[in-house]
């Protein structure tokens, strides 16, 4: 696979993960990136693992911390003349604030006609659970992709 | 001691709010229960306690002893209650939304009690007011000043909340008072908690997740009649029509369940039945007439109770 000139690559995602990694950088395919997405390939350190190249893109630190979420391994590298500028490892965050969504219907942060932030505490990273600190519902990591605020 | 919940705008942090019963230590609650009962025997006089101080019911939902054992906790505190009957009479039915609304109360009183069908209402409710919010019952699971009067009358009655064994009966799924008081006897150390429902109606998995955290023995069954001689303690919930989005669904599990006076002589000697009340037809009149019936000895502790917690909270 090509290298990319220019942009973000995020390695070591746990297996099967990338799309979800995706729909957190809020990526449709409709962008016009350059992209490549590589899922279940070998890997000596996970054994399997999928793997995320874009071009001409940043990853916001908010995103990359729920990326650490979804997937605890990933690491990202910051591209730029085809050389590895930075490369880093996101740290789960304690807290995830008007970022995802609390997965309760009947929470009061999900009242269109309230000012309110969603805040969801992160209660275990492993198996990550995330709990509102409104209503006390719980949101397991595999459900933070849906639950992305718009 | 008490949960501090900073408001988001930075007015000011540290104010003493009682969302959920685990927002207190069990040496608060433990101190609530002691002044409790200093009060019901008349040890000391708090009747000028709360002079000047003023409390606002913002109930949106419907509530017959929580909000008069509320209000009448205040006056015999020496202080005044405000309150709207019904939210249709307020501005909400204009439109306003809920944080207005508390804003506004938050201004007008010294403490705010609420009650509404919104989850995390009252948790909302503490980050946008500067005045300390009790929860009086919210939403599918929590209502902690009625598990503080429930924890309190096992106390008085049986002399420990710990090392007992306990039947808590009905719509788990719907009742907050039963998820309130099973997260309150976490606290304690109980030896047994028996989850006795019909099959639609059992708890819910986050409830017999943090069970299992907790390390707490407990043991899910559709009749009471198998442990009926064994346990210290029954706790009965009515079916929460209400909260039933199905009305099909209501009248598949209606009338499912009844405590009768059978029932109550099967029960040890010692033992206690427990509800927070109102009730429909789960719980037969024809049992009131036993001492193990304390649910309405229950409801008149609910003002010491409260008397001891608004205390606590305003002073």
């Amino acid at each position: 696979m090509a290298k990319i000139k220019n942009g973000t690559v995020i390695d070591h995602i746990r297996a099967g993960r990338a799309l979800q990694v995706l729909r957190i950088l809020g990526i449709r395919g409709d962008e016009g990136h350059t992209m490549a997405v590589l899922m279940n390939v070998p890997s000596r350190k996970l054994g399997k693992k999928d793997l995320v190249k874009i071009e001409d893109r940043a990853v916001q630190p908010s995103q990359a911390q729920l990326i650490s979420l979804v997937a605890p391994e990933a690491s990202l590298n910051i591209i730029s003349d085809y050389e590895v500028k930075e490369k880093y490892k996101p740290q789960p965050p304690e807290k995830v604030e008007g970022l995802v969504r609390c997965p309760n219907p009947r929470c009061i942060s999900n009242k269109p006609e309230e000012p309110i932030v969603p805040k969801l505490s992160v209660e275990s990273k492993d198996p990550v659970m995330l709990r509102c600190v409104y209503c006390r519902a719980v949101l397991l990591g595999d459900e933070i992709s849906t639950h992305l605020v718009e | 001691m008490f949960n501090s919940v900073g408001p988001p705008n930075g007015r000011m942090s540290g104010h003493r709010d009682v969302v959920d019963i685990t927002d207190l230590s069990r040496a608060v609650l433990e101190e609530v229960f002691k002044v409790a009962s200093q009060i019901e025997n008349q040890e000391i006089d708090l009747s000028h306690s709360l002079d000047g101080k003023v409390m606002a019911l913002a109930f949106f939902e419907p509530s017959t002893r929580t909000r008069l054992s509320f209000e009448s906790a205040m006056c015999r505190l020496g202080g005044k209650a405000i309150t709207f009957l019904e939210p249709v009479m307020t501005s909400a039915a204009k439109g306003e939304n809920f944080a207005d609304t508390v804003r506004m109360l938050d201004y007008y009183s010294d403490v705010i009690v609420i009650r509404h069908s919104v989850e995390g209402a009252s948790r909302f409710a503490a980050d946008v007011c500067n005045s300390p919010v009790i929860n009086a019952g919210e939403g599918m699971m929590y209502h902690p000043t009625q598990t503080m009067i429930d924890l309190y009358e096992v106390l008085k009655c049986l002399g420990n909340i710990d090392g007992l064994r306990y039947a808590v009966v009905g719509d788990l799924r719907h009742a907050r008072v039963a998820s309130s008081l099973i997260r309150g006897l976490m606290m304690f150390r109980p030896d047994m908690i028996y989850l006795v429902s019909p099959d639609r109606l059992r708890v819910l998995e986050e409830t017999r997740r943090s069970l299992s955290a907790a390390k707490i023995r407990f043991e899910e069954r559709t009749s009471l009649a198998e442990v009926l001689g064994s346990v210290d303690v029954i706790y009965l919930t009515r079916i929460q029509r209400e909260r039933f989005g199905d009305a099909l669904e209501y009248e598949r599990v209606k009338g499912s369940y009844s405590f009768v006076e059978d029932d109550v002589k099967k029960m040890k000697k010692d033992s206690i039945v427990l509800h927070a009340l109102p009730r429909v037809d789960e719980l037969s009149p024809a049992v009131d007439r036993y001492p193990q019936a304390k649910y309405f000895e229950q409801a008149k502790r609910g003002v010491f109770v409260r008397m001891a917690l608004l205390n606590m909270v305003l002073r």
